[in-house]
């Protein structure tokens, strides 16, 4: 596990340095530190690929055994959402929010143990994997959505109130932010909607039904409804701009919960894969 | 060494009245700097005329002659008294000369801090100049450092970065808004120079429809006609709300021409895409309630106004840093300027010459392990005598007090053939 822990720690200070230059593209607005900090985040990137490729050669099957895993792959999607974000709406300034996260996330599941939990078995199966990744790309896709309504709400305040103090000049145009984050929530939805869907096959694939009122499913669910009535009352009442960015919000401490709460309040059959 | 003098007056010294007497148009311009380089003690000329200034950069052997000449020669071209302008003209010299002509280009000496315009206009003149040829080695260099110390101002510091007028602000605040203003549709209530000049700005960053709503449909149709757009009455002002993206208002109504209700209750039709409101009037036209409205945003005239002083003040900071870009170009510019004379670049030159002799010597004595002392001395005199013999003649020619002017090309050449510059 040692070559493990030195990828890790790579990992970590990459994402640590990246963090550094958007904070100082934040800051100072030169677009040089931009760039460092897209490439420092883009190499860390490289290397957790690497690492999530060779784990998924060893074990032969993508490494979700326990929490420091999962939230290894969670801040990996992170990083992921975000470049698909950069390249598609060149939203720069969202990295003071995605590569902060993901380094936290990185140093949060450093701290714990990398002991898999005694099911392996159950982790084969392609319809687990399809779950896996649908959850995990789609929850970060949220993550980011709440970064952006986060930055839509400063700059909204910023112009409403007409004194346009710290984040005027360095937010772009409300619009910008409103489309990225929808995209995001877009993304987020049916990622997420294929991951429960999966989920809910391989559960009949191994227990013999679909719902087994885990809390973790419950939760889900309830996550999953926030965001469809976002969607809902967007396409028709025109739920935009402000109602939009603090939906995007609250929903994504729902998912934090669904994520992480559940597994420490509550019990399911998730759990052995989150415990610590 | 010539002395460089700019004599003028500008926005600061001089009122209108006096500035458009004063000011030459661009035929007037063409032979007036002609005119003025055949000024008895003027070498090389150039003139520089906006609504803001007038500005006269010379170079001259005999400063003392020159404000006397210059101010007659403005008299009798413009055909003024003098006594209505002398008392309006500054003078400055060498250095500071230097540094004005920077500060301007830089649009530090502007009445509004950071336009963009004077660069253009000062590059005009120049062209003018040279078209004429009366500039010649000192104010090319000179003027071609200008230009690049006005591009480091500009892309080093925010001195243009943010609006200073309320058309600018407009745009910039509702690029803020939606991320392009293209296509979005535009409602202008009533009129007046200023709204009129935002809608323009507007229109040239590609807005889409134009509806103006005016009390007077006449005059609300001759407007639409300028701007190309719709005409519609003031009644129908509500229905056009739902459509309308940007909002410019500046009727003389005493009350409110828009309330919270109105706008309320087309929000959601507009499935709640945002919508901007600019209030130029006073008083105000839009209900300021308004402004509570999620999506929607108004900004009145002093709100506009807060803004521009903020932006107003972040452009004096921007130009402290300007003034250290124009301190270095200045002090780099007289060091050229110093080279340029006769004795230090002969020193120069004797250097280079003897420095280049001395270490092929040097190199080639390495290889002569039979040279004595006595003889590597004898070798030494022969470099003395041999760079003395070679500068004889070219010392003798930039020495001689013939032909002043082409002394700098000369000596310009010269730096420029065995790279003398200080680097």
């Amino acid at each position: 596990m040692e070559s493990d822990t030195f990828m890790d720690i790579v990992i970590i200070i990459f994402y640590l340095l990246g963090t550094v230059g958007y904070m100082a593209y934040l800051f100072f607005q030169k677009d040089s530190f931009q760039k460092i900090g897209f490439g420092v985040l883009l190499a860390g990137f490289v290397v957790h690929c690497i690492q999530i490729v060779a784990s998924i050669y060893k074990l032969g099957y993508v490494p979700v055994e326990n929490l420091n895993q999962t939230l290894s792959i969670s801040a990996w999607a992170i990083i992921s959402v975000f470049f698909w974000i950069q390249y598609q709406y060149h939203l720069k300034i969202l990295g003071i929010f995605a590569a902060p996260l993901a380094a936290f996330i990185m140093v949060a599941a450093s701290g714990l143990s990398a002991e898999p939990s005694q099911t392996q078995t159950v982790l084969k199966s392609l319809w687990l994997q399809a779950h896996i990744f649908g959850v995990f790309l789609g929850e970060a896709a949220f993550a980011l959505a709440c970064g952006t309504g986060l930055l839509y709400l400063l700059q909204e305040r910023a112009i409403k109130s007409k004194s346009r103090g710290f984040f005027y000049k360095r937010l772009p145009s409300l619009d910008l932010l409103d489309l990225t984050g929808h995209a995001c929530i877009m993304a987020g939805f049916l990622l997420v909607t294929v991951g429960l869907i999966t989920g809910f096959v391989y559960a009949k694939s191994l227990w013999g039904r679909f719902w087994n009122w885990d809390p973790k499913e419950v939760w889900s669910c309830i996550t999953w409804l926030i965001y469809a009535a976002l969607i809902h009352q967007r396409y028709t009442v025109g739920w935009r701009g402000r109602k939009s960015a603090i939906l995007a919000i609250i929903g994504f401490v729902a998912v934090v919960f669904t994520f992480l709460g559940v597994n420490f309040i509550l019990k399911g059959h998730h759990e052995p894969f989150t415990r610590w | 060494m010539p002395d460089i003098l700019i004599i003028g007056l500008n926005h600061k010294t001089a009122p209108v009245e006096i500035r458009e007497c004063i000011a030459f148009s661009g035929e007037e311009a063409a032979s007036g700097v002609e005119k003025l380089h055949k000024l008895h003690p003027v070498q090389e000329a150039m003139l520089i005329s906006t609504c803001n200034r007038v500005e006269v950069l010379v170079t001259t052997d005999h400063s003392k002659g020159t404000l006397s000449a210059v101010t007659a020669f403005l008299a009798e071209f413009k055909q003024i008294p003098m006594e209505s302008f002398k008392d309006s003209l500054y003078v400055h010299a060498g250095d500071d000369a230097v540094r004005h002509i920077f500060r301007v280009a830089g649009s530090l000496d502007s009445m509004i801090l950071g336009e963009p315009q004077i660069l253009g206009q000062i590059k005009e003149a120049y062209r003018l100049s040279i078209a004429a040829k009366t500039s010649g080695v000192i104010l090319n260099r000179l003027l071609h450092k200008t230009f690049s110390v006005a591009k480091r101002i500009r892309t080093e510091t925010g001195i243009g970065d943010h609006a200073v007028s309320i058309s600018f602000m407009a745009v910039e605040l509702g690029r803020k808004i939606f991320s392009s203003l293209e296509g979005k549709a535009v409602l202008l209530i009533g009129a007046g120079e200023m709204a009129e000049l935002a809608v323009e700005h507007l229109i040239r960053h590609k807005i889409g429809k134009l509806v103006v709503a005016n009390r007077t449909l006449e005059r609300g149709m001759e407007l639409a006609k300028k701007f190309k757009g719709e005409s519609v009455k003031f009644e129908e002002i509500p229905d056009c709300l739902e459509t309308s993206d940007i909002v410019v208002s500046s009727t003389g109504s005493k009350d409110y021409v828009l309330f919270a209700d109105q706008v309320k209750k087309i929000m959601r039709n507009r499935k709640n895409k945002p919508i901007f409101f600019i209030d130029i009037a006073v008083p105000r036209d839009i209900d300021p309630e308004i402004n509570k409205i999620n999506n929607a945003y108004v900004y009145d005239i002093d709100d506009l106004n807060n803004v521009i002083q903020e932006n107003l003040e972040d452009r004096k900071k921007e130009a402290v840093k300007a003034e250290r870009i124009v301190d270095e170009a200045a002090i780099h510019f007289r060091k050229w300027l110093e080279n340029l004379s006769v004795v230090p670049t002969i020193i120069e030159l004797r250097n280079k010459i003897q420095t280049i002799a001395r270490d092929e010597l040097k190199k080639t004595a390495q290889s002569l392990n039979h040279l004595s002392d006595e003889d590597l001395t004898a070798l030494d005199k022969m470099i003395n005598a041999m760079t003395n013999k070679i500068l004889h003649d070219p010392t003798m020619l930039l020495k001689s007090t013939e032909s002043h002017w082409n002394k700098e090309a000369y000596l310009d050449l010269i730096h420029k053939l065995f790279n003398l510059y200080p680097r």
